[in-house]
């Protein structure tokens, strides 16, 4: 078979938001840039997000996410990043090649540098039930609504009070559907006040210390039961109630798509803050492995706009190690992209990340520092 | 075209553009479906929820990523068993069979 | 139960009173006015961009609450559809002697038509008063957001921060 064979100086797997800002910084420093993504269009899931975006006015606050995709797309386009679609990288190997699947046919990259930027998928939540048919994810409901223009569901029950599960039920609603009601079995709300307040104001109950005991329906949903939480999130036998319904939602939490990385012998640390196992890099956005670099929630969850920056600051450190960019200006472009990570990393919402993105550094750091004195010790 | 659950306007990202659409046969039953969408999102806009059954239990399965992570939304597409059909468009005549088992 | 918008998604009244982007009574008597109800630290301050009087103020700490410097305030409203908390709402208590007019943002399908008899909600959504719909303004600069301007009996002017949801099947403008 005649094998398609690839030579960038810069292979970056997945075209959303972290990719797309890699591509964008590299491929403006002069790289060879090639974008492979498993989807048939860009954006993953940047074009989903049709609320305005939050931060500050350099992280186009105030715009909405699908049009800040929109734009992205155009600037990664004018840089001069090609962008291979319905392209899936199935391996990352130890001699640094990239297998790929594109089209339907095989083909291997051979990339100077890599920059991982796979994002995250959703959590699930087992529970009687939770397999019926109109059980789905908050994003898959989103994926339904905005993309493809149709109603998962006409009532909806939603498990999560993260920003995911408060935004979802908003643009449920938006798109034409009830919410029956938010379910949180933390006792406080997890996401952003003004996102709970609007769902407020549209009459919908926000139950935190409440879980899902049981999906109700034969072949699909038909209700669910809910059960206060008491200590130790136990149960209290006898606050069980049930509420008809024909879909539940999790917004339950992403994990980081880190198979890439790990297949390629990148080092990882716990740190569940981010979703659990995440490959450690340092403030370059460089692994454990000199020549992969990692942005977005790959690197663990957040959101968009970090994601964005992130693949800024690996789309630089990757254009600067193969002399596409002086040290002097690749670390004033850097200074300034941190500046603007720390300010999304902020507040009250912020800390926790900030706190756990520094562990993430800080054990990189002491791994490769110990890796190098390894043969004094 | 049965488009109970389609958003046919949308108060952020407007009505819905019109597009040519097609048929595609879900277990013998002619379904339309716009052109170039996820055959998941053709057969949610029929009604259709259950899209197969689990190999030991044999319970029934619906979408639950809509973007080619989790495979629960497995369909026989044409006589390929195991296609994710939250990212696989429709196309003229295609013939969507519900999975039992691994097919 | 809790109070305060961590358990209910609500602000409390300790809250509202404690925000710094609420204006005093004194002022909101005076006419138009911005009423900002962010009661958290959160990374965002397009408000501070959005207002041509410079009379909302952040600051370098974006995470700080957005403060109210009510005598610039104009009650214009461009903040009003720049919030992506859609946490803020123009208030003028000076409209009529027995009228107050809210505007809000509303983001929902179908919109309501000027002159229309709507029914007025409080921030967790339970009916208060009707309100009659003055103007329904969808500027460009607004990006999909519709404001809606409506004017309730004066007693509910603190109350009142949107409307119900106008069901599919009152939809005349289709058909």
């Amino acid at each position: 078979m005649n094998q398609q064979y690839y030579e960038p100086d810069i292979a970056i797997i997945g075209a959303g938001a972290a990719g797309l800002s890699a591509a964008c910084q590299a491929a403006k420093a002069g790289a060879d840039v090639l974008v492979i993504d498993e989807n048939r269009l860009p954006g993953g899931q940047l074009f989903k997000q049709i609320h305005k975006f939050f931060g500050s006015y350099e992280h186009k606050a105030g715009v909405r996410g699908y049009q800040i995709g929109q734009a992205l797309l155009e600037q990664v386009q004018q840089a001069g990043a090609n962008i291979m679609l319905d392209t899936v990288a199935y391996g990352l190997f130890p001699n640094m090649e990239l297998g790929i699947i594109h089209q339907g046919k095989a083909g291997t990259v051979k990339a100077k540098k890599y920059i991982l930027a796979a994002g995250s998928k959703e959590n699930y939540l087992a529970l009687p039930g939770s397999t019926l048919p109109g059980v789905m994810g908050a994003g898959a409901a989103q994926t339904m609504i905005h993309i493809n223009r149709v109603l998962p569901g006409k009532k909806i029950v939603m498990v999560g009070s993260g920003n995911v599960g408060l935004i979802v039920s908003y643009q449920l609603m938006q798109a034409g559907a009830e919410v029956v009601c938010l379910v949180e079995a933390a006792p406080q709300i997890g996401g952003y006040g003004v996102h709970a307040s609007k769902l407020r104001r549209a009459g919908v109950p926000i139950y935190v210390g409440t879980t899902i005991q049981r999906v109700l329906g034969e072949t699909q949903v038909t209700g669910v039961e809910l059960v206060d939480l008491g200590p130790g999130f136990q149960p209290i036998d006898g606050t069980q109630r049930t509420l008809a319904c024909d879909t539940v939602c999790l917004a339950v939490g992403l994990n980081p798509m880190t198979e890439l990385a790990w297949m390629a012998g990148c080092n990882f640390t716990f740190l569940p803050a981010l979703g659990g196992h995440v490959p450690m890099h340092d403030e370059n956005m460089c692994t454990t492995l000199p020549d992969v670099y990692v942005a977005g929630d790959i690197t663990g969850v957040e959101e968009a706009s970090s994601a964005m920056e992130e693949g800024n600051l690996a789309g630089i450190a990757a254009a600067e190690a193969l002399g596409y960019m002086t040290p002097e200006e690749a670390k004033r472009q850097k200074d300034a992209v941190w500046q603007r990570l720390q300010v999304l990393r902020s507040g009250q919402f912020g800390q926790k990340r900030q706190e756990a993105k520094q562990l993430q550094i800080d054990t990189t750091l002491a791994f490769l520092k110990g890796r190098r004195g390894g043969g004094q010790a | 075209m049965d488009d109970s659950m389609r958003i046919q306007n949308h108060p952020i990202l407007g009505p819905l553009e019109p597009t040519a659409t097609v048929t595609i046969y879900f277990d013998g039953r002619p379904i339309q479906a716009r052109k170039g969408e996820p055959i998941a999102a053709a057969l949610i806009n029929a009604g259709i929820k259950a899209f197969r059954r689990t190999p030991k239990r044999h319970e029934p399965r619906g979408i639950f990523c809509a973007i080619g992570r989790c495979t629960d939304c497995m369909m026989i597409v044409n006589g390929k068993p195991n296609t994710r059909t939250c990212i696989t468009p429709v196309e003229e005549g295609m013939v969507v069979k519900t999975q039992d088992g691994l097919a | 139960m809790k109070e305060g918008i961590l358990y209910t998604g609500v602000p409390s009244e300790e809250e509202l009173k404690a925000c710094p982007g609420i204006p005093s009574q004194d002022r909101m008597e005076r006419g138009r006015v911005a009423v900002i109800e962010c009661v958290q630290q959160i990374p965002c301050n397009p408000c501070e961009a959005a207002c041509k009087f410079g009379a909302i103020h952040v600051g370098e700490q974006i995470t700080n609450l957005p403060c109210l410097e009510e005598d610039r305030c104009t009650g214009c409203g461009m903040c009003v559809a720049r919030c992506p908390g859609l946490a803020i709402v123009i208030v003028n208590r000076a409209y009529s002697p027995t009228e107050a007019t809210i505007d809000f943002p509303f983001e929902y399908l179908p919109c309501p038509e000027v002159g229309d008899s709507v029914e007025a909600v409080d921030r967790i959504g339970q009916y208060v008063c009707q309100g009659r719909v003055l103007k329904v303004i969808q500027a460009g600069a607004y990006a999909g957001t519709c404001v809606l301007s409506i004017a309730v009996d004066k007693q509910y002017a603190d109350r009142v921060r949107s409307i119900k949801r106008l069901s599919v099947s009152d939809t005349r403008q289709e058909e």
